[in-house]
């Protein structure tokens, strides 16, 4: 009995266990070195950039890649926050407040955005996300007297934590890596969680679910408000990292990108986000800079993830890395198999 | 002590057609019912009727004498009511024993929580891997399910239904599509569950049905035809007018 669990257990996993580790190690201490050795603070904005972002993915991820709930109304919720930190902060009140107000905004909107969107799934999903997201874009693009129409609204402070200034770009950027661990180290434990597992089983067989008990309505609304909560953090980072909102952070262009965001890096993996945000941002920054149609090279590449890697740049990699090696592996023993004669 | 199950005249109804017509019926605790009836019958139609999985147009259901017409389906799995599906709906991307555990889960106040690793709950791991010893595929527990045949995963759903222990437990034809061998395994394994499990079974095997049912209940059109034992149900004429058309 316990040689077959031996032989059942994946021993590969626990060889490559030391080799995660190291490679955990070494990007953990490329990240947190950033401001070192990106001598030009444009590009660590850049990367206070893309970790906001990543942070953004992760939470649509949740319910895109686990619950199997396409959204594209995740703006609303990512703007909301940012528009109530702004509007606060701009009136006088002082930051921890507005943040607070900003995230439980975020929350308490997710809330009525799941319960009018999880009536159905599907593409009848996306529409009403689509619906509701561009119905908070038409607010903030008309009450002008709140929300400054189409000027938006500009602040000239970060808030100070524990009395450390956030106002340079490596001090901001340090408190974004902060909270992208921070969401990472949530979403790695939330995923092979008994919730995480019962919400990727609701994606997977919603109605063998509910015959073994599960409350599939209540597993997908907690999932939206989680997301919700994740959207709201990273818009109100956005919205500190850029001290100014306009409506378009409430636009469908935010929705779909950070969808492709999802769905370029590989959705329903962890890493999946984090690659597509870094893609798209350095495409939109960095690329940009060289090649004026990045827009174009942007295309062409989404184009290239959906015709070689359907699944996502994550898993499309570790599936061609995975083949490689198994050819290599392969060829030696090939050569020690003896030759049988031909009958 | 009141029936496991008690139906009183249950009609559903798709559109214009009657698919459940005044449907009645009383199953004894430890009973073992079997449903038969052409195809078209009925059969699925009253099992997701008494599972919750659709809704009556009118008639009532009792489980222990509990009125459960218009309770969820979930509900009904808390009271303890278990299924297998006619066509095989497990989780494709998770090994058997995942599969098990997530059975479990579902009646466990676990289920809520987002901090602990589902693995290491030994709480579920234990039972689940009981079940899947119990229909003999504790081998293959970490194996991913969609690498497993289709009579294995015949009794993954059967140890599905089983780790939940159930009172009453639905079978929807639990040996299509199995070979020879695979039918004697399930046939044995049904035979070896505890009396105090009440079974309602659909099937379309008569050696190994009528080798297992007390009770039988014949549908045909929706309507409950015929119902007793195994040799007044054969011998009724009317059992051989619904199949051969007398």
């Amino acid at each position: 009995m316990s040689l077959r669990h031996a032989l059942s257990t994946p021993d590969a996993e626990k060889a490559s266990l030391s080799t995660r580790l190291l490679a955990l190690g070494i990007v953990l201490a490329l990240l947190v070195t950033v401001p070192i050795w990106v001598p030009n603070s444009y590009y660590v904005n850049i990367c206070s950039q893309i970790l906001i972002w990543a942070v953004f993915a992760l939470g649509l991820n949740i319910l895109v890649g686990y619950a199997g709930l396409v959204s594209l109304g995740q703006s609303g919720l990512f703007g909301i926050a940012c528009y109530t930190a702004a509007y606060l902060v701009s009136i006088g009140t002082p930051h921890f407040e507005a943040g607070l107000a900003a995230i439980g905004l975020a929350i308490v909107t997710s809330a009525v955005f799941a319960v009018l969107s999880l009536r159905t799934t599907g593409i009848s999903f996306l529409m009403i996300t689509l619906a509701l997201g561009e119905i908070l874009w038409g607010i903030a693009y008309r009450w002008v007297s709140v929300t400054g129409g189409d000027n938006g609204i500009s602040v000239n402070t970060r808030p100070t934590p524990f009395g450390i200034s956030l106002a340079s770009p490596s001090a901001f950027y340090y408190s974004t890596l902060i909270i992208f661990l921070v969401v990472v180290a949530a979403m790695y434990v939330f995923v092979e969680s008994p919730f995480g597992i019962s919400l990727r089983g609701t994606r997977d067989q919603a109605r063998r679910m509910t015959t073994l008990g599960y409350n599939v309505w209540l597993i997908r609304f907690l999932a939206f408000m989680f997301s919700g909560l994740i959207a709201g953090v990273a818009g109100l980072q956005f919205f500190y990292y850029e001290k100014f909102v306009s409506p378009y952070v409430l636009s469908l262009s935010t929705s779909a990108t950070v969808l492709l965001m999802v769905i370029s890096g590989g959705v329903a993996t962890l890493l999946g986000p984090i690659v597509g945000a870094a893609l798209v941002i350095v495409m939109q920054y960095v690329v940009s800079a060289y090649i004026q149609q990045w827009n174009l090279v942007l295309g062409a590449i989404f184009v290239a993830i959906i015709l070689f890697m359907p699944e996502g740049l994550v898993p499309g990699s570790l599936r061609l890395w995975r083949a490689l090696r198994r050819r290599r592996g392969s060829a030696p023993a090939v050569v020690t198999v003896p030759v049988e004669p031909e009958s | 002590m009141s029936a496991a199950l008690a139906i009183h005249g249950l009609t559903k109804s798709f559109g214009g057609l009657r698919v459940t017509r005044g449907v009645n019926l009383a199953v004894e605790p430890g009973e073992r019912r079997l449903i038969i009836g052409p195809n078209g019958a009925g059969k699925t139609t009253l099992f997701n009727l008494i599972t919750g999985d659709l809704r009556t147009d009118s008639g009532r259901i009792e489980f222990f004498g509990r009125n459960i017409t218009r309770a969820p389906n979930r509900h009904r799995a808390h009271l303890g009511m278990a299924r297998t599906f006619q066509i095989i709906t497990l989780f494709p991307r998770e090994t058997l024993l995942r599969n098990v555990m997530l059975s479990l889960l579902g009646l466990s106040k676990l289920r809520w929580n987002p901090f602990i690793r589902f693995d290491r709950l030994t709480v579920l791991a234990e039972p689940a891997r009981d079940a899947l010893a119990r229909v003999g595929l504790d081998h293959l527990a970490h194996r991913p399910l969609s690498e497993t045949s289709y009579g294995e995963r015949r009794r993954i759903e059967i140890a599905m239904a089983l780790a939940q222990n159930p009172r009453v437990l639905l079978l929807d034809e639990p040996l299509a599509g199995l070979s020879a061998d695979e039918r004697r395994d399930v046939h044995r394994l049904i035979v070896s569950i505890p009396r105090d499990v009440t079974i309602l079974m659909i099937e379309h095997d008569m050696d190994v049905a009528l080798e297992i049912a007390d009770r039988i209940t014949l549908l045909h059109f929706g309507e409950v035809v015929v119902e007793g034992t195994r040799a007044e149900v054969v011998q009724d004429p009317r059992t051989r007018e619904v199949y051969l058309g007398e």
